[in-house]
């Protein structure tokens, strides 16, 4: 009767992608920023347990943006 | 071209859209913050009038308005009116009864509620259900159902005798006060359904035109993974739930969705960009937080703006005796101390110059 259920498929949950090293660094330089100053993601967050991120790293998220269509948000991966 | 402009026409319409971009940009150091606060501020003033509205599904009451709003800022852990709008996929969005089986599953069916009477005999420590054939097929239970449950719960020494429509229970104890705790714990058992949901009510969603279900009470998890229900649409109205289940990126999405749910019904015109304000801040730090004063407001580096925002003496007290550093970074602890420059719109920036050529500067000529 139950089955497990994806939680990425939901209409709710963004689209994560979890950065490489080179990626983050490269993007962050760009931005002059350091990671503690993204906004933060618990790796406990059920879509960071689902994509395997783990502290230190770097999420991408591709949001759907009443504004701007599209819009591309980063989150540091924190413990918690 | 298609559309009879001319070239000349054509590029006009481009110059007016890029102009229109422009002015919609924010400018560097405008005090988006307090914008928004005041831009959505000043509306639930508006909606303070009719505070208590209940509206929406007939058959049950939701929170709307400003309490709504108010909950949602605060990201109360418990909502007063928890709600689910559980989506269904394929057969069971299209027809009423294949619906209706889904609503069955959902909502929770206690022994209590199936029976008619259930009454204890002291003599024989014997719990006697009378079960109700009404409530059976209304619920869709069958007393096999009810057997099965109260199986679990007989122990070694308890014994089940079934009826027509009655079951009688033995507990095979010896103890009235023990009897007295089993029965309360037979009366509530679960027979069917989720915990939490009291009520699922069908639906017909005609902008969809599929059948839906709105749930009383809330339990994402377990009804995300009762089949025929549409795990990518069905949600909650609790963002803390939201937040547990479906993620911190999902909850802000809930935040956005819920505040401009609530303005809208309200007739309310605000700025979405205000909106994903507050949703970004309250899902800054991975966590769900509130606005007030256990979240946004009373974690701000500043001594002075949280001390103007409430219990005063408290927080300087407290900031003295830690040490704090007042850096005087904000608009408000700015305000407060009566500086010139308040470090917002044209005076976040600051003055670069190097001392040596200042001198050499031609005297004024005046």
């Amino acid at each position: 009767m139950s089955h497990r259920v994806n939680i990425l498929e939901h209409e709710l949950v963004p689209q994560h992608i979890l950065l490489s090293e080179e990626e983050a660094s490269k993007i962050l330089k760009r931005m002059g920023i350091s990671r503690r100053q993204l906004p933060w993601i618990l790796a406990s967050d059920p879509v960071a347990k689902a994509i395997g991120a783990k502290p230190g790293d770097v999420v991408m998220v591709i949001r759907k943006s009443p504004t701007a269509g599209v819009s591309v948000a980063l989150r540091y991966v924190i413990r918690g | 071209m298609e559309r009879g402009l001319t070239v000349e026409e054509a590029r006009r319409v481009v110059d007016k859209v890029v102009l229109e971009y422009f002015r919609a940009l924010v400018e560097p150091g405008e005090a988006v913050g307090m914008v928004a606060a005041q831009s959505i501020g000043e509306p639930s003033t508006q909606m303070t009038l009719r505070t208590f509205h209940f509206a929406g599904v007939r058959e049950l009451n939701v929170t709307l308005g400003l309490p709504r709003l108010i909950e949602i800022v605060d990201a109360r852990k418990t909502v007063a009116t928890p709600v689910m709008e559980v989506y269904l996929t394929g057969d069971y969005a299209r027809s009423k009864e294949k619906a209706l089986e889904i609503a069955r599953e959902l909502e929770l069916t206690t022994v209590e509620n199936v029976s008619k009477a259930i009454t204890m005999d002291y003599f024989e420590y014997s719990i006697i259900i009378e079960l109700d054939p009404e409530m059976l097929e209304n619920r869709g239970v069958s007393p096999e159902d009810v057997v099965k449950v109260l199986n679990r719960v007989k122990g070694k020494k308890g014994s089940i005798e079934v009826g027509d429509l009655t079951v009688v229970f033995r507990t095979g104890l010896d103890d009235a006060i023990k009897l007295r705790k089993i029965y309360d714990r037979v009366r509530g058992l679960r027979v069917k359904g989720i915990k939490g949901i009291k009520r699922a009510i069908v639906r017909y969603d005609e902008k969809l035109g599929e059948y839906k279900i709105i749930t009383e009470g809330s339990n994402l998890v377990a009804a995300l993974s009762i089949k025929g229900v549409d795990h990518r649409r069905t949600i909650s109205n609790n963002i803390h739930e939201i937040a547990e289940v479906l993620g911190i990126e999902a909850a802000r999405a809930a935040i956005i969705k819920e505040m401009t749910g609530v303005l809208e019904e309200q007739g309310l015109d605000v700025d979405i960009r205000h909106i994903l304000l507050v949703a970004d801040a309250m899902t800054l730090t991975g966590r769900v937080k509130q606005v007030g004063r256990h979240g946004v407001a009373g974690e701000k580096p500043s001594v002075l703006a949280r001390a103007a925002f409430e219990i005063t003496v408290k927080h300087l007290v407290d900031a003295a005796i830690r040490g704090e550093v007042e850096e005087l970074k904000g608009a408000i602890e700015n305000v407060i101390v009566g500086s010139k420059v308040v470090p917002m719109g044209t005076g976040a920036v600051k003055l670069l110059m190097s001392y040596p050529n200042m001198q050499q500067a031609p005297s004024s000529e005046s």
